[in-house]
């Protein structure tokens, strides 16, 4: 081993990544099983920079897994000896089993981790390339163990709130374990009395009802539109593709005061029908935008062979462009669904009756003190988990439709 | 691009510039029909509230001005009709349902049930045939009225009875509406600029627009960069990061407010378990948070910093979409000459990878910036407004519905779409740089 900046730079992630790994894993322990735990961060940082140390002993072409062996080891014995034999400071015969976990998952975490940062890294003088190369693997790593607490740890809480009870929620908000023992009718009190208690059924109904109307209008309205932009010659055609989008930057907020005047002067405010006006409104735009980006891209050959054949204009819109822009299609109609399922400013303006309520706008009457916190979570979670599982469908329609045609670049 | 009418161009000579053919006419004319559906709706629901909210902003509209003065009518009997040659009274009570506004030119009509026959109409109503309609001057704020009639039923009433009161009584009045009279006043913009709030409400809406905006989007350039060499599970997490894109702005407000919570809130529980503070900390009710460096106190706005933090977590899925489908089209030639030439990976980003990610960045910036600007329903969720995070937007929801003063919430729309088109004006001159 040759000291230099290479070890110096291994011994920081070392440093980092321990932290890190002792940090995620105590949080979660909590989380999970609910044990008080506590995880003492300098042992898990010391115990990192040793498994640097360890790794960096030998050259990168000599490092064996004997010596990652080594290196995990050395995780578990310095964790042990700073932390006085407690690294969550609780008493190692509480729970034992699953502190040994807990420790066998950092050492095993931080290994892996430091491992695939300092691969071929020698311990000695580096050049500005390799440091780069530390510092852009540091980054990388840190940036999913970021992304992915920040993304997960939110929607875990939504989920296990509305599992627990009022009373524990209070005693221990760090407990979101969940107690498998008391049987699945107790676990899902709240969604059970969401559904019997709140008219949630009626909601969810009434939501997909909107959506999916929402979508076909939109569809309906923007396939002409998108159609006449991409393919026919009329004049002004180049100002109208261009300031489609434009419409989709008006504020909706800006919207509401003239709508909810004149929708209440003509009794169109509280109605199921104000939002099926409204919602198609705001998202032909967009879809038009999409669709007339996915038609350009279409053969037009094919086309002019069906108008030869004596196929009328519509017929071939019909029967040739439709069927090849099927991907379009579903992507602009699942945009247009999470738009209508995930709307909240209009629902909330206009409706008041609760036989018509949408689910965003049910949700938001349970945030009232009246109302435990779990059915709002449980509400939440019911409001989630159908665009969630549609659009785990057809991601790849989404994505491919949200960046091929609503923005250029 | 080959025409579809090119088929015709042997027997036709080519339109000259300016003038359509038949043919062109013909699809032009199509595809205005094709658009027609499209431009009414757009036309209705997006362009005219846009006017109309120019007008609203110059009237003192009050949320209940909202119910015009109708006249209200109720129709009773008095007296028995089924016994032939009997008098009966006939009573129509006449109501305002405002107790402000007047009502004038108050028409009543009914229709008498045949066998019925009116001795004495009283002054206001006239009787022809079964036909009976009263004429009302007008009908002041509040006021009610009874308007009554004499009438007998003859003996063929009498075999098949029917109450007067079965043919429901249609009124009709005309009301002075607000919303189309001719009073216009410029008391709704006095009261919102002469207020100090405005201009903090101002901004507090730039900071969240332009920390929001820019926290979006770093996030979102980090997250591609980190996804976009391929590995096992990409596409899984590329689906994960776009969670909270895709939730519903309700279910993840609603997370956060009691992820956060200062008393029994997850968040606040992590960080006293880790001893980093001894209380709960009260991320989306404290307006400022004193932070002492050396010696010097920073007024920290934590409400406002967390409200911005909430836009970029929701957002950046977004801009890591569209940076990654740009930095996946990079062409990896560069990169492989800049390796040879020994660029390390930082240079190689620096040099290579963002300049080619300027355009989307920029478009990025402008759309982020707008839809931010224009941001309502996550910081009302969140906050409401309160502790120094209201926004223009939730000031037009806070002037027009919680004060119930229309007309300056209106107002406060009217400066959101002025100041949305300056910054626009301004990007397109000297900022945004298209993407070739």
């Amino acid at each position: 081993m040759r000291i230099g900046t290479g070890l110096l730079l291994g011994l920081i992630t070392g440093l980092l990544w321990g932290t890190i790994a002792v940090a995620i894993t105590g949080i979660s322990l909590t989380l999970i099983t609910g044990l008080p735990a506590t995880p003492i961060i300098s042992a898990g940082a010391l115990a990192g920079a040793v498994n640097a140390a360890i790794i960096m002993l030998r050259a990168p072409a000599d490092r064996t897994p004997g010596l990652y062996l080594v290196a995990f080891a050395g995780v578990i014995i310095t964790m042990m000896l700073v932390s006085f034999g407690a690294p969550f400071s609780l008493a190692f015969s509480e729970s034992s089993l699953i502190q040994a976990f807990g420790v066998g998952l950092i050492a095993l975490a931080v290994t892996f981790a430091n491992r695939a940062v300092l691969i071929d890294i020698q311990s000695g003088m580096l050049k500005r390339y390799a440091i780069d190369l530390v510092i852009v693997r540091t980054l990388k790593g840190f940036g999913f163990v970021f992304f992915s607490v920040i993304v997960i740890l939110p929607f875990y809480v939504m989920v296990m709130t509305s599992l627990k009870n009022q009373q524990d929620l209070f005693l221990n908000p760090l407990d979101l374990s969940i107690d498998l023992t008391q049987g699945a009718a107790s676990l899902f009190d709240s969604y059970v009395e969401l559904f019997t208690k709140f008219n949630f059924g009626r909601f969810l109904l009434i939501s997909t009802i909107v959506s999916v109307c929402t979508v076909l209008i939109t569809l309906a309205f923007s396939i002409p539109g998108a159609y006449a932009v991409a393919r026919l010659k009329f004049p002004g055609q180049t100002v109208l593709s261009s300031s489609i989008l434009l419409i989709y930057l008006v504020p909706m907020i800006v919207l509401v005061i003239p709508l909810y005047a004149v929708f209440s002067q003509l009794g169109l405010r509280n109605t199921v029908v104000g939002l099926l006006i409204v919602y198609p409104a705001t998202t032909v735009p967009v879809a038009l935008y999409m669709l007339q980006g996915y038609f350009r891209g279409l053969p037009a050959e094919l086309e002019e062979a069906g108008l030869m054949d004596g196929l009328s204009r519509l017929g071939v819109i019909w029967k040739i462009t439709l069927p090849l822009a099927l991907p379009a299609l579903a992507s602009v109609s699942l945009y247009v669904f999470m738009i209508a399922w995930n709307e909240f400013l209009f629902a909330f303006m206009f409706l008041d009756d609760p036989d018509i309520f949408t689910l965003s706008r049910g949700v938001v009457s349970l945030n009232s003190s009246e109302v435990p916190r779990q059915h709002l979570m449980a509400g939440a979670v019911i409001a989630t988990v159908p665009i969630l599982v549609i659009f785990l469908w057809f991601e790849r329609f989404l994505v491919q439709g949200l960046t091929a045609g609503s923005v250029k670049g | 691009m080959p025409h579809p009418t090119t088929q015709n161009s042997a027997s036709t000579p080519p339109p000259r510039k300016g003038k359509l053919g038949p043919m062109a006419r013909r699809e032009a004319r199509l595809a205005l029909w094709m658009l027609a559906p499209t431009f009414l709706i757009v036309m209705g629901i997006v362009l005219f509230p846009l006017l109309a909210n120019f007008w609203i902003s110059v009237k003192p509209v009050k949320l209940s001005d909202l119910r015009p003065p109708t006249p209200v009518v109720s129709e009773r009997v008095r007296g028995d009709f089924e016994i032939p040659g009997e008098e009966f009274e006939i009573q129509y009570r006449l109501r305002n349902s405002s107790r402000k506004g007047d009502i004038a030119d108050v028409v009543l009509t009914d229709t008498l049930p045949a066998g019925i026959t009116v001795i004495d109409p009283g002054d206001v109503c006239t009787v022809t045939g079964s036909e009976v309609r009263c004429a009302l001057d007008g009908l002041p704020a509040g006021e009610r009225t009874r308007l009554k009639m004499t009438a007998v039923s003859d003996e063929s009433f009498a075999t098949n009875p029917v109450s007067p009161r079965d043919s429901e009584p249609t009124v009709t009045g005309t009301a002075e509406n607000i919303l189309t009279n001719n009073e216009f006043t410029l008391d709704n913009f006095a009261r919102i600029f002469d207020s100090n709030e405005f201009w903090s409400v101002l901004w507090v809406t730039i900071a969240y627009t332009v920390f929001g905006t820019l926290g979006a989007l770093v996030l979102g350039l980090f997250a591609a960069q980190m996804l976009n060499k391929p590995f096992a599970g990409r596409s899984i997490i590329r689906g994960l990061f776009l969670f909270p894109y895709v939730a519903p702005v309700i279910a993840v407000a609603f997370t956060w407010v009691i992820l956060l919570d200062p008393f029994n809130g997850t968040f606040n529980a992590i960080l006293q378990r880790m001893n980093v503070t001894d209380a709960g900390i009260n991320f989306f009710g404290q307006r400022a948070l004193p932070i002492d460096i050396f010696g010097l106190t920073i007024e920290f706005p934590l409400a406002l910093a967390t409200v911005i933090a909430f836009e970029a977590w929701r957002y950046f899925p977004l801009s890591f979409l569209f940076i990654l489908a740009r930095m996946q089209s990079i062409s990896s030639d560069m990169y492989e000459a800049a390796e040879v030439d020994g660029a390390t990976p930082l240079q190689q980003f620096w040099h290579i990878s963002l300049p080619q990610l300027l355009g989307i960045l920029s478009t990025l910036f402008l759309l982020r910036f707008i839809w931010t600007f224009n941001k309502f329903d996550d910081i009302f969720l969140l906050t409401g407004g309160a502790a120094g995070t209201r926004t223009l937007t939730v000031d037009v929801y806070e002037q027009g519905f919680a004060l119930s003063n229309l007309g300056a919430g209106a107002a406060v729309a009217v400066a959101i779409f002025i100041l949305l088109l300056v910054f626009a004006v301004f990007y397109f001159k000297f900022i945004h740089r298209e993407d070739s």
